[in-house]
């Protein structure tokens, strides 16, 4: 493990205007290994990544690629370099082949200038081989599962001799099947003695992928080492630098009447025949692999979608199919999965959004009182302790956590008695998250029914009372929380429950 | 939304360009009471238009059609005065069957789920070529002088047209509607994020439809605004008048990608290019040249906020 670094950050300071988003940071990347980078949001991750990237230019410091110093000033530069970044989720181009994507721009040529498909598939292949997954080369990149769409990427990265891959928080999307691939690949890459930095809020992934860790707080460097000798609550000691008493509280309430009941419901080719109750005071998670139909049950329930058959009570109230405004009148509430496109109205300011659910409680014959809209986001800013400058403030400024707090308090100012929340804290820090768990906690003692869907299996096992699970569409498996471990639920969730 | 504030200041200290400049180059004939009669006149089915078609365009959608259900309204009230119909019945007939356009077009996008863009072109044909199947191509020109003079007189004692004063009161209407109701907020938020806002229990459809309809009624009382304007009902009647009022409206600051824009902007470009094209009118313009000075304007309009926004980045990109 004493070989040179790769590539070197030293001391590496950037700001933005008054913000200080990197503070005399370092970061050494050694060939072979795969390296988390931990933090809050907030805490520089992504301001880091971008440095690396090319696209931010830090105000001082180093980077440093095998030993001598270089200055990126386009991303371009970066690649050329050997640094590539895999985000998220990808932007592919959907109508040409996954080779092409793989290939763009720099196809190559066969007799008159006429790009030699046949070469450009054999290439591909290989690439896909060095990684040891399968994936057809001709086929188109739309439809492609976001996994493979990450592989698409990293196999261009590995056509341009990357030897630092950068992947940014790339198994927020994914199932745990797809999860364990991408483990693979890593390991392959590693093989290749190219460096791997893992950027992920999921520590019991980055412990069981990752050698060495480096944290940063507040865009400060905090701690860089090996991860032998670290646990999970030792690091997010590092990433907090406050002590957590326990991630996951909730409280046992007793279980009261039913408030939601779905029954037999069934949208075609999507779910089929799902069935299950809700009390009050309960935490129901609904468990299973993404695609399995937990989103689209929820979408169902609240109205977004309309189902073919079955029905869901609220109160013993029958809701009428495909109805948001039927739902939210019968009192339930829904945080969806994507805060962005689904959640919140980026450009619009805080308190806009923390009323848009509101709107008919907060208007005198059609008109909007203005003063009872910012009373509500003031008091919801304040009970969930936002951080905000203005209220005027467009969501797009704030940091994801507290997005999704506006996106919380624009449906807890409906007061529900229904919840359904749909992966409450993906992407979202340590320090939040506990606090939406905390919230979660106090609404279920307030006799709220709440369904929740996580692809964290911990945070399912530490929140519910009940964990339904799903696989391929059907309801599979329901577990007490004594009955609950990690083992039956994951074993579920593929498709090998023991019968219900 | 300092970015709009922006754009609203520009265009009032453009409109003072405009009629300082007019006001020398025409000797002072530009803002006099009379020109300014005939500009308000000129300008008044153009106000009208663009109320209820910034808040479609707020709301992420476009009706080009609305100069064709002017025309249609405008043969309606000759073809059922012909017929012997009283006035007092044909026009609200003629603002339902409005009505009922707009509901046309509004069904086609929500119920079918088809662009905005793509069915009211398809209407801004049917409608003309309905107009046109009403009336053919006479004119009917008797009608009272009591009716007439809302077109050709200004309220007494003032140089104000009468169907200045309808825009004004349905400006304050539409102007509550979009800014400081319930159902403007949900404008605002489908134009912003249509997905975001069916899940917040916004009824996007509904509302949606409510504002074809509006568009088709408010063109309708425009067709007859224009027919009494010119005593004459005729099936081309305001014949390509949905360029002028696009533009206006895209003039004002409305993105032509919804969500953004307010109605008092949209009132300062409609005045803005009423004035410009009254300015060209007075030093004997080709009608072409016009065509030619609407469209550059749509296009500037288009062009200005991409322009403004690379502008910004590369002042923050450079510090």
């Amino acid at each position: 493990m004493d070989r040179p670094p790769v590539v070197a950050l030293d001391e590496v300071s950037k700001s933005f205007g008054a913000v200080r988003a990197l503070s005399g940071v370092s970061l050494r990347l050694l060939p072979g290994e795969a390296h988390a980078l931990l933090g809050e949001n907030g805490a520089g991750k992504s301001t880091l990544i971008k440095t690396l990237a090319g696209v931010h230019r830090p105000d001082s410091g180093r980077v440093e690629v095998d030993g001598s110093e270089r200055r990126f000033s386009t991303p371009a530069d970066a690649l050329a370099a050997g640094i590539a970044i895999i985000y998220q989720e990808p932007t592919l181009f959907g109508d040409l082949s996954v080779a092409e994507n793989v290939f763009m721009g720099r196809q190559p040529l066969g007799f008159g200038r006429r790009i030699d498909e046949a070469a450009m598939h054999a290439r591909t292949s290989e690439l896909f081989s060095r990684l040891g997954v399968r994936l057809d080369p001709a086929r188109p990149a739309r439809g492609l599962s976001i996994a493979d769409q990450q592989l698409v990427e990293i196999a261009k990265a590995l056509s341009f001799d990357a030897r630092v891959i950068v992947m940014d928080e790339p198994t927020a999307a994914l199932s745990a099947h797809e999860v364990q691939r991408l483990f693979g690949v890593v390991q392959a890459l590693r093989a290749q003695d190219a460096a791997v930095l893992f950027v992920s809020h999921r520590l019991d992934e980055v412990f069981s992928l990752c050698q060495r860790a480096t944290v940063l707080r507040d865009g400060e460097f905090v701690w860089s080492g090996p991860l032998t000798d670290e646990t999970p609550d030792s690091l997010v000691r590092r990433m907090v630098g406050r002590e957590l008493s326990q991630l996951f509280p909730k409280e046992d309430t007793a279980a009261g009447d039913v408030l939601l009941s779905v029954q037999r419901l069934t949208r075609e080719g999507v779910f089929t025949d799902v069935s299950f109750d809700v009390r009050a005071g309960e935490i129901v998670a609904l468990s299973g692999l993404v695609g399995a139909g937990r989103s689209e049950v929820a979408r169902a329930v609240f109205g977004i979608d309309r189902p073919d058959g079955g029905s869901v009570h609220v109160r013993g109230r029958k809701l009428k199919y495909g109805s948001p405004t039927a739902a939210m009148a019968a009192g339930i509430g829904f945080v969806p999965e994507d805060r962005r496109q689904q959640g919140l109205v980026m450009d619009a300011s805080i308190e806009r959004n923390t009323a848009l659910a509101s709107l008919g409680r907060l208007s005198t014959f059609g008109l909007l009182r203005r003063s009872s809209e910012r009373a509500l986001a003031q008091d919801w800013a304040v009970k969930l302790r936002l951080k905000f400058a203005k209220l005027s403030d467009p969501v797009g400024v704030l940091s994801g956590g507290n997005q999704q707090k506006v996106v919380l308090a624009k449906w807890l100012a409906r007061k529900p008695s229904v919840l359904i929340v749909d992966e409450p804290t993906r992407g979202i820090d340590v320090g939040t998250k506990a606090e939406v768990h905390r919230l979660l906690s106090e609404l279920a003692g307030q006799g709220v029914a709440v369904l929740m869907i996580s692809s964290e299996l911990p945070e399912v096992l530490g929140m519910a009372d009940r964990v339904l699970v799903m696989h391929e569409g059907r309801l599979v498996e329901e577990l007490s929380r004594a009955e609950a471990t990690e083992e039956r639920v994951a074993m579920a969730a593929a498709g090998q429950a023991v019968t219900r | 939304m300092r970015n709009l504030l922006r754009w609203e200041t520009a265009l009032v200290f453009l409109l003072i360009v405009v009629a300082l400049t007019g006001q020398v180059s025409t000797d002072g004939s530009f803002l006099s009471g009379g020109n300014l009669f005939y500009l308000g006149l000129d300008i008044g089915e153009i106000a009208l238009i663009a109320l209820p078609l910034t808040l479609v365009i707020v709301a992420g959608e476009i009706d080009l059609s609305v100069a064709s259900v002017l025309g249609l309204s405008s043969a309606l009230i000759g073809w059922l005065w012909n017929a012997g119909w009283s006035l007092e019945l044909i026009l609200p007939t003629v603002i339902v069957v409005g009505a009922i356009c707009g509901a046309f077009n509004g069904f086609l996008v929500t119920k079918l789920g088809l662009p905005s863009l793509a069915v009211t072109i398809g209407t801004l044909a049917l409608y003309r070529g309905l107009a046109l199947v009403v009336l053919g191509d006479t004119a009917v020109a008797d009608f009272p002088a009591s009716y007439t003079a809302f077109g050709t007189t200004p309220v007494p004692g003032t140089n104000i047209p009468y169907p200045i004063v309808l825009a004004a009161i349905l400006a304050v209407l539409f102007g509550v509607a979009l800014h400081a109701s319930s159902f403007g907020r949900s404008v605002y938020a489908i134009g912003a994020n249509e997905e975001g806002a069916r899940f917040s229990g916004i009824r996007v459809k509904r509302v949606k439809l409510i504002l074809f309809v509006l568009a088709g009624a408010v063109a309708a009382i425009a067709g007859i605004v224009y027919t009494f304007r010119f005593s004459s009902a005729r099936a081309d009647n305001g014949l390509g008048l949905e360029l002028a009022v696009v533009a206006a409206v895209l003039l004002g600051g409305v993105s032509i990608f919804g969500g953004k824009g307010s109605l008092f902007g949209v009132l300062a470009g409609v005045l803005l290019l009423g004035g410009l094209r009254n300015l060209l009118i007075l030093q004997d313009t080709s009608t072409e040249v016009l065509t030619i000075v609407t469209g550059l304007l749509l296009l500037v309009s288009v062009l200005a906020p991409s322009i403004t926004r690379r502008v910004g980045t590369l002042r923050k990109a450079t510090p």
